[in-house]
């Protein structure tokens, strides 16, 4: 997406909320669509994109229009659906059968495998601590280049694989108590 | 990282959860702008701690009212 002039960003950094509605309007469906691949729902993404940008707007003194403002919109994005999922304010049960629903929206590579096995491993990975969890859904599912994520997360690309390594352990031995033997 | 099983648990989580692309179906502007009056509206709690404390200074010493109201 293309920046905006830096002079909307220094009239939002001072407050303009005319400045602050058109940068809402144009990086809310990319906000959007960061939160929707974390936390999988989309009623609770438009919450969290309204928290999002909540934040933004209190911490508006704080930004540096001369910096990227997508990037730091998305770091923001990502800590209020980190702050979401550590909550517990995701119904389990809903979240669970979006993934479920999801699932059976797109063809399986393997259509050997069992939908009960499907549920399970989604169980499983639900059970992953919050920023474990977080990693490995950008990482290994939605398959996005680690850098990346390393910005969203602001921490470095060794952490975050750190942190996919971790929940995969995590996975195997969960999904092993539930007698899957990957 | 790249030990076979743990590419046989990325293949299972990825048939067990699927990659989501979703757009934004309407506008919520709106309902930022009701965010942003709801907390215009509200009154920070130390405001709230400072009423309460002036209302008990008053209670004690209402000989201070008419000091108070010479200063406003």
């Amino acid at each position: 997406m293309l920046e905006p002039q830096t002079e909307l960003f220094e009239e939002f950094a001072q407050g303009d909320l005319e400045a602050f509605e058109k940068l809402f309007r144009q990086f809310q469906g990319e906000i959007y669509g960061w939160i929707v691949r974390i936390v999988r729902d989309p009623g609770v993404a438009e919450d969290l994109t309204v928290e999002t940008f909540w934040r933004i707007y209190r911490a508006r003194a704080r930004f540096d229009p001369s910096r990227n403002f997508g990037g730091w919109a998305r770091r923001i994005a990502t800590n209020a659906a980190l702050d979401c999922l550590k909550s517990g304010h995701l119904k389990h049960a809903r979240t669970e059968a979006f993934l479920l629903e999801d699932s059976a929206s797109v063809s399986p590579p393997n259509p050997g495998v069992q939908r009960d096995l499907r549920e399970r491993t989604a169980r499983a990975f639900q059970q992953l601590p919050a920023k474990l969890r977080i990693a490995a859904t950008l990482a290994l599912i939605e398959e996005m280049p680690y850098k990346e994520i390393a910005e969203a997360l602001d921490i470095s690309a060794g952490a975050v694989k750190l942190r996919v390594f971790r929940a995969l352990r995590l996975l195997r031995k969960s999904l092993k108590e539930m007698g899957v033997e990957p | 990282m790249n030990e076979p099983r743990d590419e046989e648990i990325q293949s299972l989580l990825k048939q067990a959860i699927a990659p989501l692309t979703r757009n934004l179906e309407r506008d919520l502007w709106p309902r930022m702008l009701q965010r942003l009056d709801e907390r215009s509206a509200t009154v920070p709690w130390f405001d709230w701690a400072l009423l309460a404390l002036l209302a008990l200074w008053l209670c004690f010493s209402p000989q201070a009212i008419p000091v108070l109201l010479y200063h406003l």
